[in-house]
C-alpha cells in the first residue's frame, strides 16, 4: 500500500535562499510522524511547502495525487489541514466562527454537529465559544487550531511546533489528547518539533532535520535511543 | 433653536453620505489593509456611469442599479489588476499607486465625458418639510434611508453568511484564511467590489442636486477621510457614527461662524489632527487584544 503522503526531493526556500535541499520522507495512514531539528533547520519550511503557502520543486504526493504547484485551497480541499505556528488564531472572530470557518470547504449538514463533538472534546472551548479568540490564553488558541482544522475533516494535519509557547503541563495535555485523536480517530499527523521527548513519545516515527536535509531517520523508539538524537534535542 | 434644528438634520443628511463613502474606505482597509485615496473618483465615474445612462433614457433609479452593478465589477477588477501586483509593498507604494488611481480615473472621466456640469435627473421628488419649524428636505431623508440600509444589508451579509464569515475571517487573518481553504484573493477582490458599488450610489444621490463635474467628490472624499480616521479605519460602525458627527460639525460650523469663507474645511483636517494626537485608533477602531 502507498503512503497517505509520499515527499521526495522537496526544495523550497525564500526568495534566493534555498532553505530545504531536497529531502525525502512519509507519512502512512492513521501514522503519526514527527520531524525535529533546530531553530531554521526548515522546519517551518517543510511544512509551508507542502500546503502550498511558499513555491516548491520536487514531488509531494497525496492520496495518489501530485499537490506541488497546486494552491492552497487546492490543497487544503485534497484533505491536509495545517495549524500553523504561532496558532493562526483570527483574532477577531470568535470561537464559534473561528470553528465555522475550519469547516469553509464543507457542504454537509453535520458542520453543526462536528462543533458539538469538538466541543466535547475541548471543553475549554465550548465555554469560551462566543468569546473573540484573540483574547484566550496560548494553550486555549492552540487547541482551538488545532480544533479549527478538525473541522475540515481532513485526512492528513499538519502541526507546526504545537508546544510553542506553552506551559509544560499545558504541553502534556496537548500531547495526550493529539495522541488520542490519533487512536481513536486515525487522523494522520506530521509534527514538527523542537520539544523532542514528547513528540517521540507520541510519534511512530521520526526524522531529523539539518540545514535543510534530512540526517537521521528512523522509529520513534530509535530516534530516542540514538545518541545523537539524545545530546542535540533531548539535552540528556 | 429651530435653526439649530435644521442645520443639524441637514448635518445628518451630508454626514450619511460622507458615511457611506467612509464604511467603503473601511471595506477596502480592512481587507486589502489599503487607503484608498482614489474611492471618491471611483464615485465619481460611477456617477457619470448614471448620467450616461439617463441620457439614453433609461430611468434614473435603472441608471443608479446598473452603474453600481458596473461599479461592482470594476471594483473587483480593480483589486485584481492594479492592487494585486503591489500587495506586498510598502505603505508608501500603494500609497503612491490610489493617488495615481485618483488621477487617472479624474482624467478619463473628464476625457470620456467632457468638463461641463451635467444635471442628473432626480431620483426622488425635491420636497420639505416643515414639522415645528424644522427644515427637513428629502434628500436628507432619502440619505439617510439609504444609509440605513446599507449598514442593514452588510450587516447581514458580514454576519450571517457564509461568504460574509469568510471575508471577516480573511481581513482578521489572511494565511490563517487561506490555510483552512479560503480563496482570500476573491475576498479582497469583494471588498474592493462592495466599496465600488457602495460609493456608485452615494455619488448619484449627493451628486443630483448640484450637478457633477471633475471635482464633484474631492470636497466629499476629504470629509469621509476625515470621518474614517475618526470612527477608527477598521470599524465599519466607527465610519457610520463619525461620518453623522463630521456631517453636523461641518453645517454648524458653517452656519456659526460664517465670518471666514470655506471655515467649515477645517472640520475635517482639524478633526484628523486631533484623533492622531489623542487616540490613533479612532473612535471604534480596535486596539487589538492578542495574548501569544
Amino acid at each position: 500500500m502507498s503512503a497517505l503522503l509520499e515527499v521526495s526531493e522537496l526544495r523550497a526556500g525564500y526568495g534566493a535562499v534555498r532553505v530545504l535541499q531536497g529531502i525525502d520522507f512519509s507519512v502512512e495512514a492513521g501514522e503519526v510522524v514527527v520531524i525535529l531539528g533546530a531553530n531554521g533547520a526548515g522546519k517551518t519550511t517543510t511544512l509551508r511547502a507542502i500546503s502550498g503557502m511558499i513555491d516548491a520543486t520536487g514531488q509531494a504526493v497525496f492520496v495518489g495525487r501530485p499537490i506541488i504547484g497546486r494552491r492552497p485551497e487546492q490543497i487544503a480541499a485534497a484533505g491536509i489541514a495545517h495549524v500553523p505556528q504561532g496558532r493562526g488564531t483570527i483574532v477577531d472572530l470568535t470561537v464559534d466562527d473561528n470553528l465555522r470557518i475550519g469547516a469553509y470547504q464543507r457542504r454537509d449538514s453535520e458542520i453543526a454537529s462536528d462543533i458539538d463533538r469538538w466541543y466535547t472534546t475541548f471543553p475549554r472551548l465550548k465555554e469560551r465559544h462566543a468569546q473573540q479568540a484573540g483574547s484566550m490564553s496560548g494553550g486555549e488558541q492552540q487547541m482551538l487550531a488545532i480544533a479549527r482544522a478538525l473541522m475540515a475533516r481532513p485526512k492528513l494535519v499538519l502541526l507546526d511546533e504545537p508546544s510553542l509557547g506553552l506551559a509544560p503541563l499545558i504541553t502534556q495535555e496537548l500531547f495526550r489528547t493529539l495522541g488520542e485523536l490519533n487512536r481513536a480517530d486515525g487522523i494522520s499527523m506530521l509534527i514538527v518539533e523542537q520539544n523532542a521527548g514528547l513528540a517521540l513519545k507520541l510519534a511512530s516515527r521520526g526524522y531529523v532535520l539539518e540545514t535543510g536535509t534530512i540526517v537521521i531517520s528512523g522509529s520513534a523508539t530509535d530516534l530516542a535511543g540514538n545518541d545523537d538524537v539524545r545530546r542535540a534535542y533531548l539535552g540528556i | 433653536m429651530a435653526l439649530f434644528l435644521t442645520q443639524l438634520m441637514n448635518g445628518i443628511g451630508s454626514g450619511a453620505v460622507y458615511a457611506s463613502i467612509a464604511l467603503a474606505l473601511v471595506l477596502v482597509f480592512r481587507t486589502t489593509g489599503i487607503l484608498n485615496f482614489a474611492q471618491g473618483e471611483m464615485a465619481l465615474y460611477s456617477t457619470y456611469l448614471v448620467w450616461f445612462f439617463t441620457q439614453r433614457s433609461v430611468p434614473v433609479w435603472i441608471a443608479i442599479l446598473l452603474a453600481m452593478i458596473i461599479s461592482f465589477i470594476g471594483g473587483a477588477a480593480i483589486e485584481r489588476i492594479l492592487i494585486r501586483p503591489v500587495e506586498q509593498a510598502s505603505p508608501l507604494v500603494l500609497v503612491i499607486v490610489t493617488i495615481g488611481m485618483f488621477l487617472a480615473i479624474n482624467s478619463i472621466a473628464q476625457v470620456q465625458f467632457g468638463n461641463d456640469i451635467k444635471i442628473l435627473p432626480r431620483a426622488y421628488p425635491n420636497k420639505t418639510w416643515l414639522p415645528g419649524g424644522v427644515q427637513i428636505s428629502s434628500d436628507t431623508l432619502v440619505l439617510v434611508g439609504v444609509l440605513l440600509a446599507e449598514c442593514l444589508i452588510l450587516y447581514l451579509l458580514l454576519n450571517r453568511t457564509r461568504i460574509g464569515l469568510a471575508f471577516r475571517a480573511v481581513a482578521s487573518n489572511p494565511e490563517s484564511s487561506r490555510l483552512v481553504g479560503v480563496p482570500v484573493g476573491r475576498m479582497l477582490m469583494l471588498g474592493w467590489a462592495m466599496a465600488a458599488a457602495i460609493g456608485a450610489l452615494a455619488g448619484a444621490l449627493v451628486i443630483a442636486p448640484v450637478g457633477l463635474q471633475g471635482a464633484s467628490m474631492q470636497e466629499i472624499l476629504v470629509y469621509s477621510f476625515a470621518a474614517a480616521a475618526l470612527g477608527g479605519f477598521d470599524s465599519p460602525l466607527g465610519a457610520v457614527v463619525a461620518g453623522l458627527i463630521v456631517g453636523v460639525a461641518g453645517t454648524l460650523t458653517t452656519q456659526y461662524l460664517h465670518a471666514v469663507h470655506d471655515i467649515e474645511l477645517v472640520v475635517p483636517f482639524g478633526l484628523i489632527l486631533l484623533v492622531l494626537l489623542v487616540r490613533p485608533s479612532g473612535l471604534f477602531g480596535s486596539r487589538r487584544v492578542e495574548r501569544v
